[in-house]
């Protein structure tokens, strides 16, 4: 394992057993986080992102199960664990989770404070004064304003918004290493989600966190991540930085997921779309998984798995496109230049960019 | 009020008992719908776009000013037939699709719901005629009507829900976040669709969302709403083009884009309600340019003119 990675998952299977059947949910799923970055997961639903992250905390459904892998965290594999007892000492402590919907992360019982300064006591062997006073210090960390007043109210008594502050305040009350934000502003306005997105990146410079960001917005991942993977079909697909992933994507799902941008549409034609579903994750899946939706998919495609190929040092992907004899396929013309196109749409009215042939 | 407005809504109110005291939702909106286009209002949530669409259906009382379809007034107090009237020609798309189609019911009568509550076929023939087209017209088969909606994905469920509304063969629709809980590639789908049939019908949309990015690509013109009043109404470039009012400047920088440069130089802009000192010249609605408005004292008015 690399100094430079905190967390390394190799080839992670994860399956569940669902009225007799089996789902296999990760299939062979590999993905390095590293210590101080922000790793964004992108996907679409039943892309296994969401299972993903559960494994890192030992939060998986009791009718699923780890088949293979390992999961890498400081020397120990989290694959093997298998009591609750030694788990205790990594989830909320030393990998922290934020959720999707705050509401029901809270309990509407106890008062905020509370809440969080239980766990806090719990992780750090804080007496109830010290612990009380750190929960204020954080409390008004994540922008809590009137912390001490904050700390006494329920969580009905907050917004949406402070309320996810305070999910995030209870989650990195412990000082985790690492934090994994599971779609943290779906729920949210866009004018609030800016905000979390702000703060959560504050939180990850200040605090040193490496933080694992999931999410099916790609702008979102824009704003906030320094490398993304993408998922498909309980796979990573594509994994590189940012700017590799936006400007020089090379998967053809990743193609696919950029061209259906509403952003780069053009108004009164047709917007890019993938055909077809994603498919069943109870049937063996032969090939690549998205060769069934892929017009341009290779006859190898529906035969053999690809492997992942690199690209660069920190830019691989698995597709027959990128094997020295593969065709020459290109990516479709409407995600070639992105940035030119996109600043293009934002100063150009009358069009929101072009998507298809024409002037490029 | 010009020929080609199908929906009109004057000063509209709307107002929530709260305890003793009434919580005002929506306050003094205005805006005509021409036929054909699609008419977008966007907000944070509680901003009152939802109670608007609500509103227009008649599912809350307005408390004041007037919804006028088609020139006659459809709000207050109206005789049952033109209740029916309007509740034919205007139907409703919703959210999310997993709770809006009752799971009991087969899509085949889902689909023809409202068909029997208007009695509109003469026998089952026809019924199954009108389930099959609309069905067809969103791109199901028609073989799925004997089905039931938990055998089907979050896009075609929402295609179920398009189809329900289709087949009262309406000429407004009302879309409140159709494609809000889709996925990336099941989103342009529907988006493909309700473009699609826009198109071939001659449909007229209001449409009710917060993803900005969506809008702008859907939309022929947009109105923001704030805190239950318009704040700023414009055609849909132009209002990303020159976006005048503060909190409409806040929205748009609030939406983050697919592109990592751009982001890391972004700054967002927060919005401020107190900027405004309206001490001396109570905001109004003020055309700034073509079919462009905003609400402004005249101060500011003569700022964003210039």
């Amino acid at each position: 394992m690399s100094a430079d990675n905190i967390l390394e998952v190799s080839d992670l299977r994860v399956s569940f057993s669902l009225r007799g059947k089996m789902l296999t949910a990760l299939r062979g799923t590999s993905l390095e986080l590293r210590r101080g970055e922000t790793l964004a997961v992108v996907g679409e639903s039943g892309s296994g992102k969401s299972v993903l992250a559960k494994t890192f905390l030992g939060m998986l459904d009791k009718n699923g199960r780890v088949e293979s892998g390992s999961i890498i965290f400081d020397g120990q594999d989290l694959a093997r664990y298998t009591t609750e007892k030694q788990w205790l000492g990594i989830r909320g402590k030393r990998i922290a989770m934020i959720f999707q919907d705050p509401m029901t992360a809270l309990n509407p019982l106890k008062t905020v404070g509370e809440q969080i300064r239980e766990a806090a006591a719990l992780h750090r062997g804080l007496d109830r004064r010290t612990s009380r006073l750190a929960v204020i210090e954080t409390l008004e960390r994540v922008g809590i304003g009137e912390p001490e007043l904050r700390y006494r109210q329920f969580p009905h008594e907050f917004s949406g918004g402070m309320r996810q502050r305070a999910v995030i305040a209870a989650a990195v009350a412990c000082r985790p290493e690492v934090l994994i934000c599971d779609e943290p502003t779906t729920a949210l306005d866009v004018t609030v989600q800016a905000q979390i997105l702000d703060l959560i990146k504050s939180l990850q410079r200040d605090l040193h966190m490496s933080v694992l960001f999931i999410t099916h917005d790609l702008g979102v991942v824009a704003s906030v991540a320094q490398r993304v993977a993408v998922m498909y079909s309980g796979q990573v697909v594509e994994e590189g930085s940012v700017e590799e992933v936006f400007y020089d994507p090379r998967a053809p799902y990743t193609w696919a997921l950029l061209a259906s941008l509403p952003q780069l549409g053009v108004k009164g034609e047709e917007l890019y779309s993938i055909k077809g579903t994603p498919p069943s994750l109870f049937k063996e899946i032969r090939g690549d998984a998205f060769a069934p939706r892929n017009p341009q998919a290779l006859e190898v495609d529906f035969v053999e798995e690809p492997p992942a190929f690199p690209v660069s040092p920190t830019h691989w992907a698995r597709t027959w496109l990128l094997d020295p004899r593969a065709p020459c396929i290109e990516a479709p013309r409407s995600i070639m230049r992105l940035r030119e196109r996109l600043s293009k749409a934002r100063k150009d009215p009358g069009r929101a960019g072009k998507a298809s042939g024409g002037e490029a | 009020m010009s020929d080609d407005t199908i929906l009109s809504v004057r000063g509209l109110g709307v107002e929530f008992p709260m305890g003793r005291k009434r919580f005002t939702a929506v306050d003094g909106v205005s805006f005509d719908l021409r036929r054909g286009e699609t008419f977008s209002l966007v907000g944070e949530s509680g901003s009152g776009k939802t109670t608007i669409g609500r509103a227009i259906m008649r599912i809350h009382p307005i408390s004041k000013g007037e919804i006028l379809f088609e020139g006659k007034r459809v709000s207050g107090r109206i005789d049952a037939s033109a209740e029916r009237l309007l509740r034919q020609r205007i139907q409703m798309i919703f959210q999310d699709p997993m709770a809006s189609l009752n799971e009991r019911a087969k899509i085949d009568y889902i689909v023809s719901e409202g068909l029997y509550n208007f009695r509109l076929f003469k026998d089952e023939a026809e019924r199954r005629a009108k389930v099959e087209k609309a069905l067809r017209d969103v791109g199901l088969i028609p073989e799925f009507a004997s089905r039931f909606p938990h055998e089907f994905s979050g896009g075609q469920r929402q295609r179920i829900g398009i189809a329900r509304a289709l087949v009262m063969e309406p000429e407004l629709l009302i879309a409140d976040e159709p494609i809000s809980a889709l996925d990336v590639s099941i989103r342009s789908q529907v988006i493909n669709l309700m473009n699609r049939l826009k198109r071939d019908r001659g449909l007229t949309y209001l449409f009710i969302a917060h993803d900005l990015s969506v809008v702008r690509f859907i939309s022929d013109r947009i109105a923001v709403i704030y805190r239950g009043r318009l704040v700023e109404l414009a055609g849909a470039e132009e209002l990303f083009a020159h976006p005048l009012h503060p909190y409409t400047r806040a929205l748009l920088s609030a939406v983050p884009l697919p592109d990592p440069e751009v982001e890391r130089l972004k700054k967002h802009v927060a919005y401020d309600p107190s900027i405004h000192d309206y001490s001396q010249g109570k905001p109004s609605w003020s055309e700034v340019s073509s079919g462009h408005f905003v609400l402004g004292n005249e101060c500011e008015i003569r700022g964003w003119k210039a």
